[in-house]
């Protein structure tokens, strides 16, 4: 039997403003246990919530980046469960009127195929803390720092039919957010978190399978090993006559599988009904419009204004904007004077590579675009070879000034006078009788060794195409 | 110096006639020999009532004129203050010391009035008698076999005994009016948002509101000056200026419209409630007011829309009471849901369980539409009632209850016939207007209360219409017998 898959997720993305959702704490990752949790959070007798204002203008800028259905009314509602890390008992939630509504999100596979997915909806939460069961003697620690801190849960259609794109969903809601500065996308901290919705049909069906819902997926790597140990879970289940159980199951990263978490029938009755504490939203065109000045340019909208005005590749323009950071960083570094091919090329191969061995993010790296593009510029004026360049790069990683002072102190300057070279050229063909004649009776090959002889001389000062022009020259004549 | 009104005290303690330290001192022994015929505190702190007794002297010889300067209160145990236990009249919170000040005990503080304690009253403010209180019934000191009224009994109780000046309560479907009237007292319950429900503990949010509980409406006017505005940290709180309630309290009544809604004075009316209530509205017509007869014809839904909208939003606001962080926690418990059971089961009355147990419910999957959200709706056509009425008239008068207090025990095991208690204050708090109950002519010896209600932020009018019948009658000054 073939089987079709399908795929729906729910994202949860961390928001990036100061404060909680409700309250005036900090949501610094790291802090000690219940140090970032005041009486608001921790859902004292009396407490109210107020809505931070900054968390609703990020969610509209979400909801306009993907060109959703914004109402002017939204609610919250609470979401009722007893569970120790939730203090008031109740999560502050949203159900009906969700602040951002129908929207889509075009994806691209690998083929170079677009595709459309269709986002549900996209709602303002709060989180829960965070239970810890280790180190306490089989009793449980509460740790309620995380309490309150904003989140929007960012719901698609069940669109994706495959893994593949279900990934490449993933990765582009995550780059979405990163580049509109409202989610830190930190994975591990788990400031963006996946939890996925996987059935299987007969090809060709229209209804839809049983699905089953997985959580604890903190990577794009482990987003793509649960789905398809799911997949392959319940088309084995299936095929071998069981059927599919509507269930919540964990991933596990450690064994690599999915079990069971709990069922339908164990699942609790919400009770949502809206927040008496906290009056509707009210979304004016006013608010809308300033949602709308304040949003950066999009990913889609960056690749191709790199492809057009900086004359990129397709590929090189598409792999520059996939972090907001990197395609920053070249621009800054076109700013700064810079070839924009050379300057694409070098941000993500040398710098790229540099950043990569040494463990660095982009934001830590110790040589500035400014330094890049005054080191690249001297690549285009010939005062430096490329090759040269690599050395310069280094010497400027270790702290050791720009470009121009290195070049300076080092004394690395190319040599571009013609009769410098000249005399080094007779120098090297005059010490070299024998592979002169091999060159001249049609072995060829041995310009490089030439070249390499001439580079020794000048310690890789010569400019290579002055160096390659006078020896065909003097070699051949 | 108990027989005086604040207004009266402040004059004296700013003409240096005596000190608050003397008057606080007059208060508390007044406490010492008279609470326990009543019951009506579940907390007294003399100590910080006299450091906050010296400071007001202090303060007022500096040239400190606040009208709340250095007058002793109490406050009902609902509010949060910083140090000292706030129970909510249950065994959940009978260990719970609130680490922060409610926004109203704060601006009460800051005016320089003097907190001599904590008020007992019904549990989680669920009842309507004060038998609820896990610190046990409060009494009424016009006899002490019969009920004060709820949920702010203890409040109403220490005031018409003269405990103290006066005492803020709260009121989510007559908390603060149905005791007032029951203990021949004036209580005010404002317009849904004008005083901040923050540090208040949540009983029914969209319905709770404070307000004060004293001896005329001249008194009520400088508390509700003191407690009413915008807080930035309750978001329902309303951004409405906040008027002088004391500089309108003698504007003339003449052309005041005053509508009496014919279901208010229909079956279960006490005849004698009426005829007393009838008579205080005669003194209105001799001032000058023009008296109708009106309709709110959707009135019989209010109880029942209440009893659906309180109980939903109190299932879910009393959940944070669950052993972990605060409050009472059952002894060993071998699991959570062990944890659970047993600290809410223990922890919780009779009454708090069942309204909690009616709310699951109404909230439930495939009941929701049916009870909450049909609540609702009934709501709106009771809001409607009301704005037509307003077109109408200026101010709505009626009876605050059907009867006089009832016996301590008389219908506790009734809770649909102490419901019913409610039955002419509940609307106001469904619709969110303010209402006022103020002591009309008694009935064999017992209070009866006048209520009048207003339009939205209609308080300063309410306070007038009030006041000008205080001044034409003494009933807001006698005393029950026992409490001189």
């Amino acid at each position: 039997m073939q089987w079709e898959t399908v795929i729906g997720l729910e994202v949860h993305a961390q928001l990036a403003t100061k404060s909680k959702i409700f309250s005036g704490a900090s949501i610094a990752y790291g802090a000690e246990p219940n140090t970032q949790a005041c009486i608001v959070d921790l859902g004292f007798p009396g407490v109210l919530p107020v809505l931070n204002e900054e968390a609703v203008n990020m969610a509209l800028k979400f909801g306009l980046a993907v060109n959703a259905e914004i109402g002017e009314r939204s609610i919250f509602a609470r979401k009722n469960y007893f569970y120790p890390d939730l203090p008031k008992g109740y999560q502050i939630s949203q159900f009906e009127l969700p602040i951002v509504g129908k929207g889509a999100l075009t994806i691209d596979l690998d083929d170079g195929v677009q595709k459309v997915i269709g986002i549900t909806r996209a709602h303002l939460e709060e989180d829960a803390g965070k239970s810890l069961h280790e180190d306490f003697h089989g009793m449980t620690g509460i740790d309620l720092n995380r309490a309150g801190t904003p989140l929007l849960e960012i719901v698609s259609e069940p669109d994706m039919r495959s893994i593949k794109e279900a990934v490449a969903y993933a990765r582009k809601i995550h780059q979405l957010v990163v580049y509109l500065g409202i989610c830190d996308g930190n994975m591990q901290e788990g400031s963006f978190r996946v939890d996925a919705n996987l059935s299987i049909r007969p090809m060709g069906q229209e209804p839809m399978g049983t699905r089953t819902e997985l959580k604890n997926i903190n990577s794009f790597r482990f987003l793509e090993r649960a789905l398809n140990y799911e997949l392959e879970r319940q088309i084995d289940l299936v095929e071998s006559g069981g059927q599919v159980v509507q269930e919540t199951r964990l991933y596990d990263a450690d064994r690599d599988e999915t079990r069971s978490m709990r069922s339908k029938e164990e699942a609790n009755d919400y009770r949502y009904f809206p927040d008496p504490d906290l009056l509707p939203v009210e979304i004016n065109p006013a608010r809308l419009d300033a949602a709308r000045q304040d949003m950066p340019e999009l990913p889609d909208q960056k690749r191709a204004r790199f492809e057009s005005d900086f004359n990129l590749s397709a590929d090189d323009a598409g792999k520059l904007t996939q972090s907001r950071p990197q395609a920053d960083y070249f621009e800054a570094t076109v700013e700064a004077g810079a070839d924009s091919k050379m300057a694409a090329n070098w941000v993500m191969v040398e710098l790229g590579g540099a950043l990569n061995k040494a463990g660095l993010e982009l934001n830590n790296s110790p040589v500035s675009p400014q330094q890049l593009g005054g080191l690249l510029k001297r690549i285009a004026d010939n005062t430096i070879s490329g090759k040269i360049a690599k050395q310069v790069f280094e010497a400027i990683w270790k702290g050791e000034g720009d470009a121009d002072s290195v070049i300076e102190a080092r004394g690395l300057k190319q040599i571009t006078d013609s009769g410098a070279i000249e005399a080094i050229i007779a120098e090297v063909i005059a010490n070299n009788p024998k592979q002169v004649d091999q060159f001249r009776a049609g072995k060829e090959k041995l310009l490089g060794f030439f070249v390499g002889q001439v580079m020794k001389a000048t310690q890789g000062k010569a400019s290579p195409g002055e160096v390659n022009k006078i020896l065909l020259g003097k070699l051949k004549g | 110096m108990h027989t005086k009104t604040i207004a009266e005290l402040g004059a004296g303690l700013r003409a240096g006639e005596f000190s608050s330290v003397e008057l606080t001192h007059h208060f508390l022994q007044r406490i010492e020999r008279l609470e326990e015929n009543l019951n009506s505190l579940v907390t007294v702190t003399p100590e910080s009532a006299l450091m906050a007794a010296e400071a007001a002297d202090q303060q007022m010889k500096s040239g400190h004129a606040d009208p709340l300067m250095g007058i002793p209160i109490l406050q009902k145990d609902i509010f949060c203050t910083r140090g000292v236990k706030t129970s909510c009249g249950s065994r959940m919170l009978d260990n719970f010391i609130s680490p922060y000040d409610a926004t109203v005990t704060e601006r009460l503080m800051q005016a320089g009035a003097v907190s001599l304690g904590k008020a007992n009253m019904d549990e989680f403010a669920m009842g309507s008698s004060n038998e609820t209180s896990y610190y046990g019934p409060v009494k009424n000191p016009w006899d002490t076999a019969r009920v004060p009224g709820g949920s702010s009994g203890g409040s109403a109780a220490a005031v018409a005994a003269r405990l103290a000046v006066a005492a803020t309560g709260t009121d989510t479907g007559g908390s603060i009016r149905q005791p007032a009237a029951l203990c021949g007292i004036t209580g005010l319950k404002p317009t849904y948002g004008r005083v901040s429900r923050f540090g208040m503990i949540a009983f029914a949010s969209s319905l709770d509101q404070a307000g004060p509980m004293t001896h005329s409406a001249e008194d009520a006017a400088l508390m509700l000056q003191a407690m009413a505005g915008f807080d930035p940290k309750d978001s329902t709180s309303a951004d409405e200026p906040v008027p002088d309630y004391s500089a309108s309290l003698g504007d003339s009544l003449q052309g005041l419209r005053i509508g009496l809604p014919k279901e208010y004075f229909g079956e279960g009316l006490d005849p004698a409630v009426s005829a007393s209530v009838e008579s205080a509205i005669e003194v209105y017509r001799q001032l000058g007011a023009e008296v109708m007869e009106i309709s709110l014809p959707n009135t019989g839904l209010a109880v029942p829309t209440y009893y659906v909208v309180a109980p939903a939003e109190c299932s879910s606001n009393l959940s944070r009471f669950d052993g972990v962080r605060f409050g009472y926690r059952c002894e060993n418990p071998h699991d959570l849901e062990d944890l659970y059971k047993r600290s809410r089961g223990e922890g919780f009355g009779p009454e708090v369980k069942r309204r909690i147990m009616i709310g699951t419910y109404a909230l439930s999957a495939g009941y929701y539409d049916a009870y909450y959200l049909k609540a609702q709706k009934t709501r709106h056509l009771i809001s409607d009632d009301f704005r037509k009425a307003f077109e109408k008239v200026d101010v709505i008068m009626g009876p605050t209850t059907p009867t006089t207090a009832f016996g301590l025990g008389e219908k506790m095991d009734d809770p649909v016939t102490m419901y019913l208690n409610d039955i002419y204050t509940i609307a106001t708090n469904l619709a969110g207007l303010p209402g006022i109950s103020l002591p009309v002519a008694p009935v064999n010896g017992l209070p009866v209360g006048l209520q009048i209600i207003g339009n939205y932020f209609a308080e300063a009018k309410l306070l007038n219409v009030a006041h000008r019948f205080q001044r034409e009658s003494e009933w807001h000054r006698q005393m029950p017998v026992g409490f001189e």
